[in-house]
C-alpha cells in the first residue's frame, strides 16, 4: 500500500526478494506512507549525506550549486520561507488580568469575536429615537466574519479542486471567508460566492463579469510574501483541462503572471483601478489590494487608503506559495510583525487608520500568532498554510510538482481523490473552531469580551529578548515595564 | 387442508420458505416417494465420490420441516389426483385433501430402448437411492460403462475414477456436453477427463448390455465389446408427469405454467424441473431443469399460494456450472449459436493455461457466455445476460480477464451497484 | 437494512479495506500474525478492483432476494434473520460454484486449496460498523440503510 501511495516512487517490490525496498533519495518527508502504514511500520528521519562541516559553505548551499550547473535552470521550490530568521511572535508575551481587572469565563459569559472588514466612516450620526436606531448614511460595504480568520489566496491549480471546494465548504459554515487566489473561481464553487474573495492579479486569469459578479469582496493582488516583486506561477504539468477553462489559458502552458499589473504604474493608475472595479460592481462590495510585505511598506499602505482601498492585505515573507524561486523566497520581504506594527503606526498617525481594514498573512501557526497580530493591529488574519495542514499537508515542500501525495497541491485525478472534501471541510472547521476558542480564552484571561478591545492594544503585549529598535518599531514595552 | 407439495426438493422447499415468510398459520404438506429429507439431488456423485459425508447431502437442517410446521409424508408415492374433488390419493389408499396444490415431481431419467436394461448392474443416476445402491456394490466393480457424455453422466464417470474404478463414458455426439459447453470447451474438458484416466468414446453408443444374472459386458454400436461390471444410464431426464396423462391438466413435454406458476387448472401449481417455462434467450417455452430456476419458481408458486400476487416468473436461461478433472467451466445462456447470423462471437482461448472465455453478442446484448479454467466474476456476465444490458459501450473489454465492474462505463456501474436487488 | 455502499471518487486505491478484513476474519485478529503466520492467508471478502485512475471497494451487497441462495445446491448459503445479511457455512459447502456463476456482482471468490468458496463478505457479524467501513481512510465506504 505504501508503494502505490508515494506519488515520488519512493517504495517499491521486489518479487524476487518478497520485499518492499524503500528509496531514501526521493523521500520528501510527506508522510503519506507512514500515516497510512496499518502497521505502524515506517517513519521517516533525516539521514542527509553529510559534507565536511562548515558554517559558510553549508550543505545546501553546495547542493544548489551543483544543481544549477547541471541544469543552468532557476531552483524552484514550494511553501513558505524556511529559513532561520527571527520570528518575532514568538517574541512576544501576552497579558493576563489579575486583581485588578477580572478574567472572564469564555465558558460561561458571551464574547465577541466578530469582525467587520471594510471602510468605516469618519463619524457615525445615527437617526431615530428609544432603542431603534439607524445610520443616517448608509455604511459602505463590509465583510462580515464570525472570527478574525479567514483562508488565504490559494489558486485553483495550485491547489486542487477537492482542496478548493474544502475551503469554499469550511468557509461557508464558519461564517467567514476564502479567497480564491490568482486561478480564477470554478463554476461549481459559484454558489459559496457569498464567502468568496476573488482576485484580480497581474495575469487577470478568469476574470470576467460573472467572476466579480459572484464574490463578496474583490482583491487586487500586487504581491504575495513568497515572492514579492514577482508574479505567480504555475508549472504546465498543472494547467489540465479543467484548470485551462478556468483561467482562460491554454492547456499545458505555464502559467506565469506578469511581475506587476501592467495597468498599474503609479498610485494614480491603482486608484483608477480600484474605482472601475467598484464601477462595475455597483459599489456593493469592498475592494482589497494585497502586497507583500517590503521596506516601505507603510508609505505603500499609505497609499492605497488613499487610492480608495476598502481592505488592505499585507503578506509577509513566511506566506505560502505553490511554486517560487527559492532564491526569492527566502531573501527577499520582511516579517509581518514588523510591517503591520509600521503599518498600523502609519496609518493611525496620518488618521486614516478608519479608512481600511488590514488583513495580515505569512506563516501563521496557531491562535496565539493570530492574537498578537490583531494586538499589533490587525483587524483579521488569513492562514493559508495552517489551513493546507488541516487538510493533510506535511509541508515538504514540493508543490511544484504536482506530485502532492496527499490530494492538495496537485492536479492529477489519482491523486486528487485522496482528499475527501467531507473529511476537509470539518477538519478545516474543527481547526478554526479549536482556534477561536483559544483565542477566546486568552482575551478573557486578559479580562477582555470583544476582540475589538484587542485590536491595536499594544499594551497588551510585551518583548521579550527583543533589541531597543525592534521594540520601538513594535510599538511594545519590554517584559518587566 | 391447506397447502399441498408433490415434490421435496428445491421447489418444495423454495415454496415452504416463501409461504412461511408470508403466512406461519397455512397449513402445508409435503408429500415425497423417498424416504428422505430433502437433498440436493445434483450433489449425489460426490457422496458417490466419496468427497462428501453422507450427512453432507441434506440441503436443510434435519429439523427443516419441524421449524417450518410442514407435515411431511415421506416414503408415500402420489398415484392420482382427483382435480375435482381437490384430494391426491397415495399409494397406501390415503387421500389428503387440499386447497391449493404444487406439484414439483421433478424429472425421471429417459430409458434406452436396448437389450439387457434390466440386468442387475444398471442403474440411473439421479437420487440418493441411485448412489447408495452403487457405493453398496462398488468393491465387485473393476471397470465401468457409463452411457452418455452430459452433465450427469461425466460427473457419475469422475466420481467412479476417484474411486479407483475403471471407467469408459460413451456419448452419441461427436463429443461431450453437446448441449452446454462449445467444441472448443468440450475438447478441453475432454483432454482434461482423458488424462485423469477416464475413457471417452464419442459418436458411439451402447446397444446391447450383456451378462448372466448381473452385468458382465457391453456391446457398442459399431460391433465392439467392452467388460464392464457396473452401468450408469445417463442420458437425459424429462418431467415426471406420468401420473397426469389423461387428466384435465395441460402437458406439453412438461407442465404448462404461466408467470404466476398456476397451470391451467385453478389452485394448481407447478415448479421446477417438471414444468416448462418461457426461455429468455432462446425465446421459447421448455423445460430448463436446473436448480436455481427450480428453487426460484418454487419460491414464485409458495408467495402465489399465499396470496402475494406481486412474485412473478417471467422465465428463465440455461445455465451450468460444472468442474471436471479440476477445471471449472460456467456456461450460461446460448453457447453455440445455430449458424453465424446475426451473432457477434467473441473468444479467447490460451492454449497454455487452457483458459477459455467465449462471449456470444446478439444486437449489443450478451446471449450466452462460456468460461473454463478461470471462473471467477462470471456472474457479471449472467448479470448483464439476466438483465439485458446494451453492452456496446465497452465490447471489446468482455474478453479481457481482468474484466470487472471497473470496465463498465461510470454510469452503468453506479446503476448496478447502488441498486441493490 | 443497512448495507455497504462505496463513493468511488473518493476511493484512493490503497486497500486498506482488503487488508482489515483480513484480519477481522483471521484467527488471531492480530495483523502481524496474520499476514506472516497464518497459513494460507485467508482472502479478504471485500476487494478493490482498479483500472488507471478509477477504483473502487467491492463486497457482497446481501440482496434482498439473493441469487446466490437460490442457486446454492448444498444449502451452505442463508439470509441472517435479523441483519439480512447473506451468510455463508463453510462446512456444508462444496465448492459447485453455482453461486459464483449467478452473482451479478461477481463478489464471490473460490478458495482454491480447499474447493470451497472462500470469500463472502459476512457484514463482520453483526459488529456496529464493519470494519472495512470504519478503517477506510478516506471515507470512501458508508454503513447506511438501503
Amino acid at each position: 500500500m505504501c508503494i502505490r501511495q508515494c506519488a515520488f516512487e519512493g517504495h517499491s517490490y521486489d518479487p524476487e526478494k518478497n520485499e518492499v525496498i524503500s528509496k531514501e533519495d526521493v523521500c520528501v518527508g510527506c508522510h503519506r506512507c507512514v500515516t497510512l502504514c496499518p502497521t505502524n511500520a515506517l517513519t521517516i528521519r533525516q539521514t542527509p549525506l553529510d559534507f565536511r562541516a562548515n558554517a559558510n559553505w553549508t550543505a545546501r548551499a553546495i547542493r544548489d550549486i551543483i544543481k544549477q550547473s547541471e541544469t543552468g535552470g532557476v531552483l524552484l521550490t514550494g511553501m513558505g520561507n524556511d529559513r532561520p530568521y527571527p520570528i518575532y511572535w514568538d517574541h512576544l508575551l501576552i497579558n493576563a488580568s489579575q486583581v485588578t481587572n477580572p478574567s472572564i469565563d469564555p465558558l460561561r459569559e458571551p464574547m465577541e469575536l466578530r469582525t467587520y472588514l471594510g471602510r468605516k466612516p469618519e463619524r457615525l450620526e445615527l437617526d431615530g429615537n428609544g432603542g431603534n436606531y439607524r445610520p443616517k448614511e448608509p455604511l459602505p460595504p463590509q465583510l462580515k466574519l464570525e472570527t478574525p480568520i479567514l483562508f488565504s489566496a490559494m489558486s485553483y491549480g495550485a491547489i486542487s479542486y477537492n482542496a478548493c471546494e474544502s475551503l469554499a465548504r469550511s468557509a461557508h459554515a464558519l461564517g467567514i471567508y476564502y479567497n480564491t487566489g490568482e486561478g480564477g473561481l470554478h463554476p461549481n464553487l459559484y454558489k459559496y460566492g457569498k464567502n468568496t474573495i476573488v482576485q484580480v492579479a497581474s495575469g487577470r486569469f478568469g476574470v470576467h463579469k460573472e467572476y466579480l459578479d459572484a464574490a463578496a469582496a474583490i482583491e487586487i493582488k500586487i504581491g504575495q510574501g513568497a515572492k514579492p516583486g514577482i508574479g505567480g506561477h504555475l508549472p504546465g504539468e498543472k494547467v489540465v483541462e479543467d484548470i485551462s477553462k478556468t483561467r482562460m489559458i491554454p492547456k499545458g502552458t505555464d502559467a506565469l503572471s506578469p511581475a506587476p499589473q501592467h495597468d498599474i504604474y503609479s498610485i494614480e493608475d491603482l486608484r483608477m483601478l480600484i474605482y472601475a472595479l467598484k464601477e462595475a460592481t455597483q459599489y456593493t462590495k469592498p475592494i482589497s489590494v494585497k502586497i507583500a510585505a517590503v521596506h516601505n511598506s507603510a508609505a505603500i499602505a499609505s497609499g492605497m487608503v488613499r487610492a480608495g482601498a476598502d481592505i488592505i492585505a499585507l503578506d509577509g515573507f513566511r506566506g505560502g506559495t505553490g511554486a517560487a524561486p527559492t532564491v526569492i523566497r527566502d531573501n527577499v520581504g520582511i516579517p509581518i510583525e514588523l510591517a503591520l506594527a509600521s503599518v498600523d503606526q502609519r496609518l493611525r498617525d496620518e488618521g486614516i487608520r478608519h479608512q481600511a481594514s488590514i488583513v495580515v498573512a505569512g506563516g501563521f501557526r496557531n491562535s496565539a500568532d493570530i492574537f498578537k497580530a490583531i494586538a499589533l493591529g490587525a483587524d483579521a488574519v488569513y492562514i493559508g498554510t495552517s489551513a493546507l495542514i488541516a487538510m493533510g499537508c506535511h509541508v515538504c515542500q514540493k508543490c511544484y510538482t504536482g506530485n502532492c501525495n496527499w490530494g492538495i497541491a496537485t492536479q492529477d485525478p489519482y491523486l486528487e481523490k485522496r482528499l475527501n472534501p467531507d473529511i476537509a471541510t470539518e477538519r478545516l472547521i474543527n481547526l478554526i473552531h479549536a482556534w477561536s476558542h483559544e483565542i477566546k480564552e486568552m482575551l478573557g484571561g486578559m479580562g477582555i469580551n470583544a476582540v475589538e478591545s484587542l485590536r491595536g492594544n499594544r499594551l497588551a503585549l510585551r518583548g521579550i529578548g527583543l533589541t531597543d529598535t525592534e521594540l520601538d518599531i513594535l510599538k511594545v514595552l519590554p517584559a518587566g515595564r | 387442508m391447506g397447502i399441498v407439495i408433490i415434490g421435496n426438493s428445491a421447489s418444495a422447499v423454495g415454496a415452504v420458505e416463501a409461504i412461511r415468510k408470508v403466512d406461519r398459520s397455512l397449513s402445508i404438506t409435503i408429500i415425497s416417494d423417498e424416504p428422505h429429507s430433502v437433498y440436493s439431488r445434483p450433489l449425489i456423485s460426490y457422496l458417490l465420490s466419496g468427497e462428501l459425508r453422507p450427512q453432507q447431502i441434506f440441503y436443510r437442517s434435519k429439523n427443516f420441516y419441524e421449524k417450518n410446521r410442514v407435515r411431511s409424508l415421506l416414503g408415500r408415492c402420489a398415484i392420482h389426483v382427483d382435480f375435482k374433488k381437490k384430494a391426491v390419493q397415495l399409494d397406501n389408499d390415503e387421500r389428503i385433501s387440499y386447497d391449493r396444490l404444487l406439484i414439483a415431481t421433478g424429472g425421471k431419467p429417459f430409458l434406452p430402448k436396448i437389450e439387457g436394461l434390466h440386468t442387475p448392474g444398471v442403474y440411473t443416476f439421479t437420487k440418493l437411492e441411485d448412489a447408495n445402491r452403487i457405493l453398496s456394490i462398488l468393491k465387485e466393480v473393476q471397470k465401468a460403462v457409463v452411457i452418455g457424455g452430459g452433465l450427469i453422466g461425466l460427473k457419475a464417470a469422475e466420481a467412479l475414477n476417484k474411486r479407483k474404478v475403471e471407467v469408459t463414458v460413451l456419448e452419441l455426439a461427436d463429443r461431450i456436453l453437446s448441449l452446454t459447453m462449445d467444441s472448443t470447451a468440450s475438447s478441453i474438458l475432454e483432454k482434461a477427463l482423458r488424462k485423469e484416466g477416464v475413457h471417452l468414446i464419442t459418436s458411439n453408443t451402447v446397444e446391447a448390455i450383456l451378462g448372466n444374472g448381473r452385468v458382465e459386458s457391453v456391446r457398442l454400436a459399431d460391433g465392439k465389446v467392452l467388460n464392464g461390471q457396473l452401468v450408469i444410464v445417463a442420458i437425459g431426464v424429462s418431467p415426471n408427469v406420468e401420473i397426469f396423462k389423461g387428466t384435465p391438466l395441460k402437458v406439453e413435454k412438461g407442465i404448462v405454467v404461466n408467470e404466476r406458476m398456476e397451470t391451467n387448472i385453478p389452485d394448481v401449481f407447478a415448479a421446477g424441473d417438471v414444468v416448462e417455462t418461457y426461455d429468455k434467450i432462446l425465446k421459447c417455452y421448455r423445460t430448463i431443469p436446473i436448480w436455481p430456476n427450480a428453487y426460484l419458481q418454487g419460491k414464485v408458486a409458495g408467495y402465489q399460494m399465499s396470496g402475494e400476487e406481486k412474485y412473478r416468473y417471467d422465465g428463465g436461461f440455461m445455465m451450468n456450472s460444472i468442474q471436471v478433472a479440476h477445471i471449472p467451466t460456467i456456461s450460461v445462456g446460448l453457447t453455440n449459436p445455430p449458424s453465424e447470423d446475426g451473432f457477434q462471437v467473441m473468444k479467447k482461448f490460451d492454449r497454455g493455461s487452457g483458459i477459455y472465455r467465449k462471449i456470444i453478442l446478439k444486437d449489443d446484448l450478451i446471449v450466452g457466455a462460456i468460461l473454463a479454467g478461470q471462473i471467477d466474476r462470471a456472474g457479471i456476465m449472467t448479470g448483464l445476460l439476466r438483465d439485458m444490458v446494451n453492452v456496446k459501450g465497452f465490447k471489446k473489454e468482455l474478453l479481457n480477464d481482468q474484466f470487472g465492474f471497473v470496465s463498465l462505463p461510470k454510469s452503468l456501474r453506479k446503476e448496478r451497484l447502488l441498486n441493490i436487488k | 437494512m443497512k448495507r455497504i455502499f462505496v463513493k468511488e471518487e473518493v476511493c484512493i486505491g490503497c486497500r486498506l479495506c482488503e487488508i482489515h478484513c483480513v484480519v477481522e476474519h483471521s484467527k488471531s485478529k492480530n495483523i502481524i500474525k496474520a499476514f506472516k503466520d497464518e497459513n494460507p492467508r485467508i482472502l479478504p471478502r471485500i476487494f478493490v478492483e482498479e483500472k488507471g485512475k478509477v477504483s473502487f471497494g467491492l463486497q457482497c451487497r446481501h440482496c434482498e432476494e439473493p441469487y446466490c441462495l437460490e442457486a446454492c445446491m448444498s444449502g451452505a448459503l442463508y439470509k441472517d434473520e435479523k441483519t439480512g445479511a447473506v451468510l455463508h457455512n463453510r462446512e456444508q459447502c462444496v465448492g459447485c460454484w453455482m453461486c459464483v456463476m449467478v452473482c451479478p456482482y461477481g463478489v464471490i471468490r473460490r478458495d482454491l486449496n480447499e474447493k470451497k468458496i472462500a470469500s463472502k463478505c459476512d457484514l463482520c457479524l453483526g459488529k456496529e460498523i464493519p470494519v472495512c467501513v470504519a478503517r477506510c481512510p478516506n471515507e470512501a465506504l458508508e454503513y447506511r440503510e438501503v
